[in-house]
């Protein structure tokens, strides 16, 4: 390579030409190295399309109205899905009944309250280790809080409990992010006309953020609807067909039932396993998708 | 009046003085300072309920027995290093199946992919985040170990190595998309100092783009460990539940029993209050354990670079 005086007095004929000599071994590195990085990607992407793939291709056969509106008839083994599909809408709506208030209120907290100092430091210290808790710790402490110690039993109630908080992380990030992103002036003005600080927020601020807020909590209730471990002791039944009439019910899930049906009833038919795979993923699936359509079409609308 | 806390960005400039006490806003600003706490309470909640009925199990259990090599529930026997070791051996198996996909993923997304590939890819991505643990394990029951026993001719598919695979997937999302929000967040300046000088575009890559968001990217593989570690259903159903001590090079491809799937196998048939059950929460604190480290380890990666990408860009 020439130096810098070469450059720029013959910019083209000098260094272009020691740039060319150099780059036949350069430019095959190069391809080789982005032949590697698709590969990588493809490595990624296929499996996932082949997994949808193969369980819509399986369970398609499976899924007709009476599995998906019967229940569970000789040892599950015949018969429907109904209370594990109804059970883990139940949980849902729980989960998000607690974690939609308590997650977006912290939030707002974080994004047009807090100032930075310890404590707030702390918070998000504390937000970033709920989001890393495993499943299965928060089952164990939903088993210690919600059901021996507040002797909510197994129940409805306990797992939506034990879920919410396991979401939370979720909501409140996403939710801070979509609040922090509303213009400034959007508060001065407000505020200017003589909105209190409440008022500015509820009217002006959280208005103008749902979009972002929505999408945030679709993705944490995603990840509840699909979680099995946190459920297991708190609110999960292995067998119960008919549909739960109370919180303080336990339920069959969707998540459950395919592990149980998968792993523990013996001479199961696979066509029923992949029926409620299929009907599993469908449900989370639904949920991924309406996020994505939400975002992109607020992006799209967005007048700031 | 006076804003209860009196330190906002809006409260100052609000026009309040001169009217009476505004007892709604005041309640409300209460409450939403509770709910901004309220994440602090629950990792205090989440600790204090797991050493609650985890500690007992380290006076009810011998310390030289408790982290011995034998785990037998039903002849007494708690010793949780042949768990510890088929965490490790599972998660070392995914992290060496996920890190170079992950990372080789995220720079062709951020890097190298035309628009219409990106907003192909990303979603994609997305979508395995989403499915569900228990539906890859339900898969590597039914297709993954059936296949990985004929072909490494094994007497069973149930192994760490398939617990490897599975957990490999489900680390995949979380490793690409921090690694890939480091990689755009690399300013392009960078970027096009390093192709005037006369750099490849691989060149460029690799020796300025990826170094400059290496940061970003060491979070992205440790959140993408702690996803693994802790992940309990897929695990469960393909690792072949033995609980043997897993510390030679053959143990990938034999059956283990990570800590997770113990505690899910296995605390739906214990009596609460007995001593299998205190060291089953015993090692749900382990777990807590590692999960705070790394996460904290994590989070600190990333405030150092922010600190450091501050110092020279100002």
């Amino acid at each position: 390579m020439s130096g810098p005086a070469s450059r720029t007095t013959a910019p083209e004929s000098n260094a272009g030409r020691s740039f060319r000599a150099g780059s036949v071994q350069r430019r095959l590195v190069q391809r080789i190295g982005f032949g590697v990085l698709s590969l990588t990607a493809l490595a990624t992407v296929v499996p996932i399309t082949m997994v949808v793939g193969y369980i819509v291709q399986q369970g398609g056969s499976a899924v007709s109205w009476e599995f998906l509106s019967g229940l569970p008839r000789d040892g599950m083994r015949q018969g429907g899905i109904l209370p594990a599909i109804v059970g883990t809408f139940l949980l849902t709506l729980g989960t998000a009944v607690f974690s939609v208030p308590l997650g977006v209120a912290a939030a707002v907290y974080l994004a047009e309250y807090a100032q930075e100092n310890t404590l707030t430091r702390l918070i998000r210290v504390a937000i970033i280790n709920l989001a890393g808790i495993p499943s299965v710790v928060y089952g164990l402490f939903g088993l210690g809080l919600f059901v021996l110690f507040l002797r909510f039993g197994t129940s409805i109630l306990s797992a939506s409990l034990t879920l919410s908080i396991m979401t939370l992380p979720v909501i409140i990030s996403a939710a801070e992010e979509a609040l922090r992103a509303v213009p400034q002036s959007f508060r001065t003005v407000s505020v200017s006309l003589g909105g209190t600080r409440w008022q500015t927020i509820w009217r002006i601020v959280l208005p103008q953020a749902v979009p972002g807020i929505l999408t945030g909590v679709i993705l944490g209730l995603e990840r509840a609807a699909g979680e099995t471990a946190p459920i297991l002791f708190t609110g999960a039944a292995f067998f119960l067909p008919r549909l739960p009439n109370s919180p303080l019910d336990a339920t069959m899930a969707l998540p459950y039932h395919l592990f149980v049906i998968s792993t523990q009833v013996p001479g199961m038919p696979v066509q029923i396993q992949y029926g409620t795979a299929l009907v599993l993923i469908v449900f989370v699936l639904s949920m991924n998708l309406a996020a994505t359509v939400i975002r992109s079409r607020a992006r799209a609308r967005r007048q700031w | 009046m006076k804003d209860p806390d009196g330190k906002s960005t809006l409260g100052d400039r609000a026009p309040e003085a001169g009217r009476r006490f505004n007892w709604g806003e005041a309640i409300i600003t209460r409450l939403i300072q509770l709910s901004g706490y309220s994440a602090i309470v629950f990792v205090g909640l989440i600790f204090l309920f797991l050493v609650r009925q985890g500690a007992p199990a380290l006076f009810e259990t011998p310390l030289a027995e408790l982290f011995g090599t034998r785990w037998y529930p039903i002849e007494g026997y708690f010793g949780v290093l042949p768990l510890l070791t088929g965490s490790l051996i599972v998660t070392v198996g995914a992290m060496a199946i996920a890190v170079p996909l992950g990372i080789g993923t995220a720079m062709f997304i951020s890097e190298i992919a035309p628009r219409w590939v990106r907003e192909i890819l990303k979603p994609l991505v997305e979508l395995l985040g989403g499915l569900p643990s228990v539906v890859l394990g339900f898969l590597g029951i039914l297709v993954l170990s059936p296949y990985l026993r004929l072909f490494l001719d094994l007497p069973t598919g149930l192994t760490a190595l398939a617990g490897s695979i599975l957990l490999g997937g489900i680390a995949l999302p979380t490793i690409v998309s921090i690694a890939e929000d480091a990689l755009d967040a690399v300013p392009r300046a960078y970027r096009d100092a390093a192709l005037a000088v006369g750099a490849t575009p691989w060149q460029t890559m690799w020796g300025v783009t990826l170094p400059a968001a290496r940061s970003g990217v060491l979070t992205a593989v440790l959140l993408g460990m702690g996803r693994a570690v802790g992940e309990t259903m897929a695990v469960m159903m393909v690792t072949g539940n033995a609980p043997v001590l897993a510390v030679r090079l053959s143990s990938i491809v034999s059956p283990v029993r990570t800590m997770t799937a113990t505690i899910a196998a296995e605390m739906g048939e214990v009596a609460s209050g007995s001593p299998h059950y205190h060291v089953l929460f015993f090692i749900g604190m382990l777990l807590f354990v590692i999960s705070l480290v790394v996460n904290v380890i994590a989070s600190a990666v990333v405030f150092r670079q922010r600190s450091r990408s501050e110092r020279i860009l100002s």
